[in-house]
């Protein structure tokens, strides 16, 4: 029985038990749901690094289980992130979000997993068809649009692995999830794939669009599961390749422009996730031991963090409505408790010493310094104010200060407060004491982050970065929170694309009105011809006597005699 | 609680001020730590007095200032993608 387990994918229990969950009455189905997660949990955690379960299926080599060292990590922490997402959308009775939330897990479990590029396919691709529903789940025309869009996206980097992945097997004969490369052409088709997901620069928007139409529970199960299945993808296939350097210092850098007049204060977060994949990338693309450890580090810290300020927003919203910057301030009144869990994944998303983000994302940049990469190195030192300065500084204190917006509401729910908690509690532990997380990386850590440079350099950088928001708010240079939308890579397909399309269409209406007016014309003086010959009064009407017929006969065929005589 | 006890005064303009003053201080402090440790820098501006906290502080205002900008081009009205002409 246990062999029969293990040969299954992990998440495969809670695939199973996602299907079947419309079946458990409501009443017993919550206990259910956090059952699914712990229960995957066991079963995987006893699988050793090398384990693999592979079959021939069609002619092809299948190899659905795959665990070693990175692999490993990414499981961990999509366990743990699933059942805090779980604990945390205890209230939500809605049976689409239940389901398709799960079996989002369980997709994301099994694409981790996937020794083959086919069996990483099923999964991704089922990624996105099932957390497309936590879009759709807010039921307004918003998400449903954004879900379309976010849909169309998802589907379309499936469809590039795809061809990638067919590609690959046709030139190479293998189906190996291993090191791909840019050296081939589906190396760089299936790059393409991984990128959409890992939000790339202009190809990243559909997060940003999507994330903050979700529901509340919803967006904090999409913060993990996606865009860092991207990062695995692309560690597991794209170690070393330099291009994703400068690609995810990019990353870093430019989002929190757009993070920093944002409104939304969920959409806020959705570009500095966007910028802490950036950090991620940057590991992936230096690829030596150090940096991929930092890069897997700096993904289990930043799921935890990054889960916990979604749910502190998304607590925000379900208790007052509303998470605009622009109407909120002055609840750490009414939400002390979530005010507080909000500030510890700020302080751990920026990377304050004794904060989780301090210990894994000081793995990149001491990766990057110890490679001589300048540029890079301030880039990255740039973004980590910058994200101070916007997720550290400007989500708590528009929320929860700033001036009073008179709005008192109750605390979190209980069990939010219980999702937040652990949560929070995590990314100090982890900040902490980060031997027990350094000794799940793929590689020996060598690593020691509370060096006195290292805690100074830091402290000097974010304390400063702290000073100026201070200074620009009391001056009043900093850009006050309004009501407003900004336009993004999304306008090219959402204004640009529609209207040029509605133009071309409107042309093409116009010329086909011409057009039809002028056939019918022709039409008309076409019918009017046959009609005059053809008709009643036509010649052709006319009945001929038979001499006459006999004799236009015999001059056709002696026509036709001449003409074969010539 | 009391309605006018310290803590329903966390967000009026004078705790902001004296949360100012403090920072002040502590980056104050900061700033004299460069004196008391040795630096191993992998390049050269890492090794520079300050060098972090000015940095931190520049590049912030540089990024707020240019965000600050960058709204005249990309702002637009809230329901910018709802309308029908969309």
């Amino acid at each position: 029985m246990t062999a029969l387990m293990h040969s299954l994918p992990p998440g495969t229990v809670i695939l199973v038990g996602a299907l079947l969950a419309p079946l458990v009455p409501q009443r017993v189905r919550q206990g259910w749901l956090l059952a699914l997660p712990v229960a995957s949990f066991l079963l995987f955690i006893g699988l050793p690094a090398g384990h693999s379960v592979s079959f021939h299926f069609l002619g092809y080599d299948l190899n659905p289980v795959h665990v070693d060292r990175l692999s490993r990590v990414w499981g961990i922490i999509f366990h743990i992130a699933a059942l805090l997402a779980a604990v945390y959308a205890l209230h939500v009775r809605d049976t689409v979000q239940q389901v398709t939330a799960s079996l989002y897990v369980a997709a994301a479990l099994g694409a981790v997993f996937a020794g083959d590029l086919i069996t990483f396919f099923v999964y991704w691709e089922l990624t996105a068809v099932t957390s497309v529903f936590l879009i759709w789940a807010s039921r307004n025309r918003r998400a449903y649009r954004a879900g379309m869009r976010y849909l169309i996206v998802q589907v379309g980097s499936g469809v590039l692995l795809l061809s990638g992945t067919l590609l690959h097997y046709h030139t190479t004969g293998s189906l190996a999830f291993g090191h791909l490369g840019l050296g081939s052409a589906a190396g760089v088709l299936i790059f393409l794939a991984f990128g959409i997901k890992c939000a790339f620069p202009f190809l990243h928007n559909w997060l940003q669009d999507a994330y903050p139409e979700a529901t509340v529970t919803g967006t904090v199960y999409l913060s993990t599961f996606t865009t860092k299945l991207a990062v695995y993808a692309l560690a597991r296939a794209y170690a070393g390749t330099e291009i994703l350097i400068p690609i995810g210092a990019a990353m870093t850098a430019f989002p929190i422009f757009y993070a920093v007049i944002e409104n939304d204060l969920r959409r806020v977060l959705s570009y500095s996730l966007n910028n802490q994949l950036g950090f991620m990338v940057v590991g992936i693309g230096i690829g030596t031991q150090l940096s991929l450890n930092g890069t897997a580090a700096h993904a289990f810290a930043h799921i935890l963090y990054k889960s916990l300020l979604f749910m502190s927003m998304g607590a925000v919203l379900h208790r007052t409505g509303t998470i605009k910057g622009s109407e909120l301030g002055g609840l750490y009144r009414s939400m002390p408790l979530t005010a507080v869990f909000c500030m510890v994944g700020a302080a751990s998303i920026s990377a304050f010493p004794l904060f989780s983000g301090f210990v894994s994302k000081g793995m990149i940049t001491s990766a990057a310094d110890h490679g001589h990469y300048a540029v890079t190195m301030l880039v990255l030192l740039f973004a980590s104010a910058g994200v101070f300065h916007h997720s550290g500084i400007k989500i708590p204190y528009f929320a929860f200060f700033s001036h009073d917006s008179g709005k008192r509401c109750k605390e979190a729910p209980l069990h939010m407060l219980i999702a937040m908690g652990v949560t929070a509690f995590l990314c100090i532990a982890i900040g902490v004491y980060p031997k027990p997380l350094y000794d799940l990386l793929p590689y020996p850590v060598e690593f020691h982050p509370y060096t006195v440079p290292h805690v100074v350099s830091m402290l000097q950088l974010l304390l400063f970065a702290a000073l100026c928001f201070g200074l620009l708010n009391l001056v009043r240079l900093y850009p006050p929170e309004l009501r407003s939308v900004n336009l993004d890579s999304d306008w090219i397909y959402r204004r640009v694309l529609p209207v040029f399309v509605q133009s071309v269409g409107r042309t093409v209406t116009a010329g086909r009105a011409r057009l039809t007016v002028r056939a019918e014309r022709a039409l008309g003086r076409f019918l009017g011809g046959v009609y005059r010959h053809h008709g009643p009064e036509g010649i052709f009407a006319r009945t001929w006597e038979t001499g006459a017929t006999v004799l236009w006969v015999a001059l056709l065929l002696a026509a036709c005699l001449i003409y074969y005589y010539i | 609680m009391k309605q006018d006890g310290w803590w329903n005064r966390l967000d009026s303009p004078r705790a902001g001020r004296t949360a100012m003053r403090i920072l002040v201080v502590i980056c104050a402090g900061l700033l004299a730590a460069d004196f008391f440790y040795p630096k191993h820098a992998a390049f050269s501006w890492e090794g520079w007095f300050g060098f972090y906290g000015i940095y931190g502080f520049l590049g912030c205002v540089f990024l707020v200032l240019s965000a600050k900008e960058m709204r005249r081009i990309v702002k637009r009205d809230e329901d910018y993608y709802d309308r029908p002409d969309a």
